[in-house]
């Protein structure tokens, strides 16, 4: 099974670099959203995937009788997901507020920071 | 739970059961304390005259608890506390050694020097904003990043101190700051997302994330696991977190938009955030891989000081002209982590700290100049000597320790790098650094000579009184690079031990690990 999620997380990648190779913002934020996802996905193939074994350890045993879903990652996940969501949410809200102050959201045009025909330094005085 | 329900399991296998001493608690101080003030400063929303005080009492407390720890490092050796009194590599510990220790307190004193800066540059929209919370905030983030042992819970510090840095970058809704914060949220995403891409394979291939746990196992796993494609992806994260060439464009295009109190804190602490994890993961973790990669580093390191310098030479605004040298400062520290040994690894220590302190100065220096002379631009500055000689003076002062001239603090880190670079026959390392220097020096002296020398119309005004918040902590931080350029000996000394520690991580694994490395 590994080797289908290894796809999947492949795939995920790719798709997310295509999209914030984009010079519109909006599809670079939907980018990051995939990335996130990638990467959470990485991590949870990383771990270990057993279906249907839950971790649980049975009342008279001290450790698990058999192979079960490995928590670290999931705890690991879980941590990754909310911190990724709140970023997402901090950047759509940018975006739209860049749009709405520059006028555009082609990262082309964006330019107020840094101007295109800046004046040279001066030589002498 | 009842205790009596479960009385096979020997806890003391896992758990610590002995109580923490007063020192350990050293260690998470300056994060819970970060913390603790940046909610009640949440909880005084309304009572905004309050917050400076209030900031500037707890930052001065953050470098009293960040000397106290220094001082018990150098004492006893690295410290570990683990929460939850779980032992690690099951507990997430925080670990400090002098290194992290060093970092910390720099960071700190550079702070508290921001927060007084504050009073004058933060009006209160920006205080009704948040600016002081998400100082507070920040400093938790930065706190943490440097104190922490476990590799997962940097990334989360890293992600707590980017989230105050996105705050503070648009305060104030100008134009220009949302435009600079776009590129420097988006880049600094994806750098942050690598680092847990590297990080998640690092889980998949040690089955651990505690640093002290990963330098010991790294050695058997050598030869199996691919652990050059870690070095690299942490290298490209953590050079993105730098501003290293090439990934380094996102810092000029934001660094000069904020308030200028906002841009000195950026330039004094978030770029060295990322060259100490670099430091801690490539000299700690994978000293082999780092050996194999340095001439990669070294080429790297090279171009961003080229690149900074010939920005810093290419224009005319003050604040990005600062923002081309810290990219500029980065490239010699690359350079240190590349050349290693104790000369590399001590002189890039030596020159972050060094860093920290200039460049946060020569923000405030430049917020100074536009209040004087009412222009950015060295174009229009014009007689900034005549207006106020005590501040020309400061200026030239950290225009000379920037470029590395005796006798501020510039120097002695260049002189290590260089002969670092010397003793390995890198003789193309050290024309390098030499000449960024070189070319550091002709940037600055052009800025003094433009902005400061020149006779023009902002030169007939009179002398214009500063007040004290803002020039105290200019003065504050170059008598501090001036008092490291003359008297550098205690530094050093602490600087060799630490770089010492990096190389041989014994005490810092023993610090970890108490009963031995588990099996």
């Amino acid at each position: 099974m590994e080797a289908w999620f290894a796809l999947l997380v492949g795939v995920f990648f790719t798709v997310a670099v295509y999209l914030m190779l984009s010079k519109f913002i909006i599809r670079v934020l939907l980018g990051v959203a995939v990335l996130g996802n990638a990467v959470n996905l990485l991590i949870f193939t990383g771990g270990r995937l057993t279906r249907e074994v839950p971790p649980v350890i049975a009342g008279d045993a001290e450790v698990l009788a058999g192979p079960a879903a490995n928590a670290l990652p999931q705890a690991l996940i879980l941590t990754a997901i909310v911190i990724s969501f709140s970023f997402f949410a901090f950047l759509l809200v940018l975006s739209w507020r860049a749009y709405d102050d520059l006028e555009t959201d082609n990262t082309d045009e964006m330019r107020v920071a840094e101007p295109m025909n800046e004046p040279a330094p001066p030589l002498g005085y | 739970m009842a205790a009596s329900t479960a009385p096979s399991v020997d806890l003391s296998a896992a758990l610590v059961l002995a109580p923490p001493t007063a020192a350990e608690w050293l260690v998470v101080l300056p994060v819970a304390w970060c913390l603790t003030l940046g909610a009640l400063l949440v909880m005084m929303r309304r009572n905004i005259g309050l917050h400076p005080a209030i900031t500037i009492v707890g930052l001065t407390g953050l470098v009293g608890i960040d000397a106290l720890l220094l001082l018990e490092i150098m004492r006893n050796g690295p410290m570990t506390m683990v929460m939850g009194r779980w032992l690690p590599p099951f507990g997430i510990a925080f670990t400090a050694d002098l290194t992290g220790a060093l970092f910390a307190l720099v960071a700190a004193l550079v702070a508290l020097a921001a927060g007084i800066f504050s009073i004058a540059d933060i009006n209160d929209s920006g205080r009704r904003y948040g600016f002081y919370p998400l100082l507070m905030v920040l400093m938790a983030g930065v706190s943490g990043a440097f104190l922490t042992g476990d590799i997962f819970n940097l990334y989360v510090w890293f992600e707590v101190l980017l989230i105050s840095s996105f705050g503070l970058l648009v305060l104030g809704s100008e134009h220009e700051q949302i435009d600079g914060t776009v590129k420097y949220g988006f880049l600094n995403l994806v750098a942050t997302t690598l680092f847990l891409v590297a990080t998640g394979y690092l889980y998949a291939i040690f089955g651990t994330l505690n640093m002290a746990d990963i330098a010991r196992k790294a050695e058997g796993l050598r030869s199996s696991a691919p652990l050059m494609t870690l070095a690299g992806l942490y290298t490209l994260a953590f050079g993105m977190k730098a501003a290293a060439f090439p990934v380094n464009f996102w810092l000029p295009a934001s660094y000069h938009t904020p308030r200028v109190v906002v841009s000195a804190l950026f330039a004094g602490l978030l770029t060295k955030v990322g060259i100490y994890a670099l430091i801690r993961v490539m000299v700690m973790l994978f000293p082999v891989e780092r050996e194999e990669m340095s001439l990669l580093l070294a080429v790297a390191g090279s171009l961003t000081m080229i690149v900074g310098v010939l920005g810093a030479l290419a224009q005319s605004d003050f604040r990005r002209l600062l923002g081309f040298l810290v990219i500029a400062g980065i490239g010699s520290i690359l350079a240190g982590i590349a050349v290693g040994g104790p000369g590399g690894i001590g002189g890039a220590i030596f020159y972050a700290l060094h860093s920290m302190l200039v460049m946060t100065a020569l923000y405030f220096a430049s917020g100074i100049a536009m209040r004087l002379g009412a222009s950015a631009s060295i174009v229009t500055l014009a007689g900034l000597y005549r207006r106020h000689v005590g501040f020309a003076a400061l200026s030239l002062m950290l225009c000379f320790a920037v470029s590395g001239l005796p006798p501020f603090s510039g120097f002695w880190p260049k002189v290590m790098l260089v002969k670092a670079a010397l003793d390995i026959g890198a003789w193309w390392l050290a024309a390098v650094l030499l000449l960024a220097g070189f070319l550091t020096t002709i940037a600055t002296g052009r800025l003094f000579l433009l902005a400061y020398w020149r006779d023009g119309a902002a030169a007939v005004g009179e002398t214009a009184p500063l007040p004290a918040s803002t020039l105290g902590p200019l003065a504050a931080l170059t008598l501090l690079t001036l008092v490291l350029g003359l008297y550098p000996e205690p530094l050093l000394a602490t600087i060799q031990e630490a770089a010492a520690g990096l190389a041989d991580p014994s005490a810092y694994g023993e610090s970890v690990f108490p009963e031995g490395w588990p099996q």
